[in-house]
């Protein structure tokens, strides 16, 4: 596009004009692709030494199971993990932004980035697009003032609480968290609790299912435990269904020679395979 | 509640029937009250009867199935979710009617928010210990109401129980759960 010498500088702002162009479409008739949403529940808690985060793995399109083990705590930073739920591809895209944001701002202070950072990032963000990206996000991390856990919803409000759960699973897994927290919980017992919670949606909403993938940060490491819980394995085959060799009796065996007649022979040059 | 208002707080929802059954209501009260009064004249009737039958909860839930049901294909519904229980031939029964006649039986039922906040916790529990005692019974029931009260905004920290055994019917009211806000000290702003 040698012509465009001096491109304009982009507006700031959400640009509608696609709306006006969805909307002629529904007129006409034509349907929108449906979104692949993460029907979920995602949680997160704070314990002693730092944060656990908590996803089950199940996709959907709909009605229909997209993908049966995907991976919903995603990378910020090294210290910083986040859980997203709404429409996948706005949470992948959403915390990939964000993280390399953080990994430019990382660079540019020479300190490890701080949670309420990732925070302000993403909530600037998600407000800026006024709700239309729909990714509802569960932050976690460990930084040098200590463990935080914030909930992010599409709107752009942010709470900071001990324990937080989102998605469509999120109900159940709420109910599990506030009959077992306890402040300042050991590393297991709040892995175990996450679990529950976790557990809780798979099994109570259609809209999660699976596994359960753990993401444990600490001050000094971090624990991707991926998947956490197996809760739910294909049936095993208990038997084979094949027939055993003889099952059918063979009562004649003849062979016969199958006559045919050559018709046409063909010889033709193929050229030599050079690099 | 009145929309978001609080308005009546000492509303009963629960009903004692006979000895072996006992309904729970949601939904509109003008409706139950309805419900309620065509159920007492009924029991009533049978007592005048004196024959030594009386309504067990499975063919009270199947009457009350029907006739939720027929009022629905009428377009005239009786806007209520009931809860029926009981004891038949030493058996529990639990089961749950919709306003549009959906109706399923189960050993744990729960109606409204409950479906989604306490079910989780009831099944995990009846998973747990199918065969659990009276006491612990009203402790996990306990628990779900308290997790009702921190979670549903239209809630009130009062509930009642009925309790249906073997022995008879017996309705607990008002039961206030101990609440536990010692998290509140773990939380400033919001960022």
């Amino acid at each position: 596009m040698a012509s465009t010498l001096l491109a304009e500088t982009p507006r700031g702002g959400f640009s509608f004009e696609n709306c006006c162009r969805n909307q002629f479409f529904e007129q006409k008739g034509i349907k929108a692709p449906t979104a692949y949403k993460t029907g979920t529940t995602i949680v997160g808690l704070v314990y002693k030494d730092g944060v656990v985060l908590g996803a089950d793995t199940r996709a959907t399109e709909d009605t229909v199971v997209a993908d049966k083990n995907c991976s919903k705590i995603h990378y910020i930073s090294d210290n910083i993990y986040c859980c997203g739920a709404g429409t996948a591809a706005d949470t992948e895209m959403t915390t990939q932004m964000i993280s390399s944001q953080l990994e430019l701002h990382r660079l540019n202070t020479g300190r490890t980035p701080r949670v309420c950072t990732a925070n302000r990032l993403l909530k600037q963000m998600l407000f800026r697009y006024q709700g239309h990206i729909s990714a509802a996000l569960v932050l976690g991390g460990v930084d040098s003032t200590g463990p935080h856990l914030y909930s992010v919803y599409p709107h752009g409000s942010t709470d900071k609480l001990p324990y937080v759960t989102m998605g469509s699973g999120s109900l159940a897994a709420m109910a599990v968290f506030e009959r077992g927290f306890k402040p300042n919980m050991e590393k297991e017992e709040a892995k175990k609790l996450v679990r529950d919670a976790i557990a809780a949606g798979i099994f109570n909403d259609l809209g999660s299912g699976s596994n359960v993938d753990v993401c444990v940060i600490t001050k000094d490491k971090v624990d991707y435990i991926r998947p956490f819980d197996e809760a739910n394995l294909k049936g095993q085959r208990q038997g084979s269904y094949r027939y055993k060799k003889g099952t059918t009796a063979v009562l004649k065996t003849e062979v016969k020679k199958i006559p045919f007649e050559v018709v046409k022979k063909t010889v033709r040059a193929e050229p030599m395979e050079t690099v | 509640s009145y929309g978001a208002l609080a308005r009546y707080r000492n509303l009963s929802r629960v009903m004692k029937v006979n000895d072996s059954a006992a309904i729970g209501i949601s939904g509109d009260y003008a409706d139950y009250q309805f419900m309620k009064s065509v159920i007492e004249q009924r029991v009533i009737d049978e007592e005048c009867l004196n024959d030594g039958f009386q309504y067990t909860p499975k063919s009270l839930f199947s009457w009350m199935t029907r006739v939720l049901y027929n009022r629905r294909s009428n377009f005239n519904p009786l806007w209520n979710t009931f809860i029926v229980g009981g004891v038949q031939d030493g058996e529990p029964f639990l089961g749950y009617i919709d306003k549009i006649g959906v109706a399923y039986n189960d050993p744990t039922i729960a109606s409204g928010y409950g479906a989604y906040i306490a079910a989780p916790l009831l099944r995990d529990a009846f998973e747990a210990n199918p065969k659990m005692s009276l006491a612990e019974a009203e402790k996990k029931i306990d628990e779900c109401m308290k997790v009702l009260y921190y979670r549903d905004a239209r809630s009130l920290n009062k509930y009642e129980v009925a309790i249906v055994t073997k022995d008879g019917t017996m309705i607990k009211s008002p039961i206030v759960s101990e609440t536990n806000w010692e998290v509140a000290h773990m939380i400033k702003g919001y960022e």
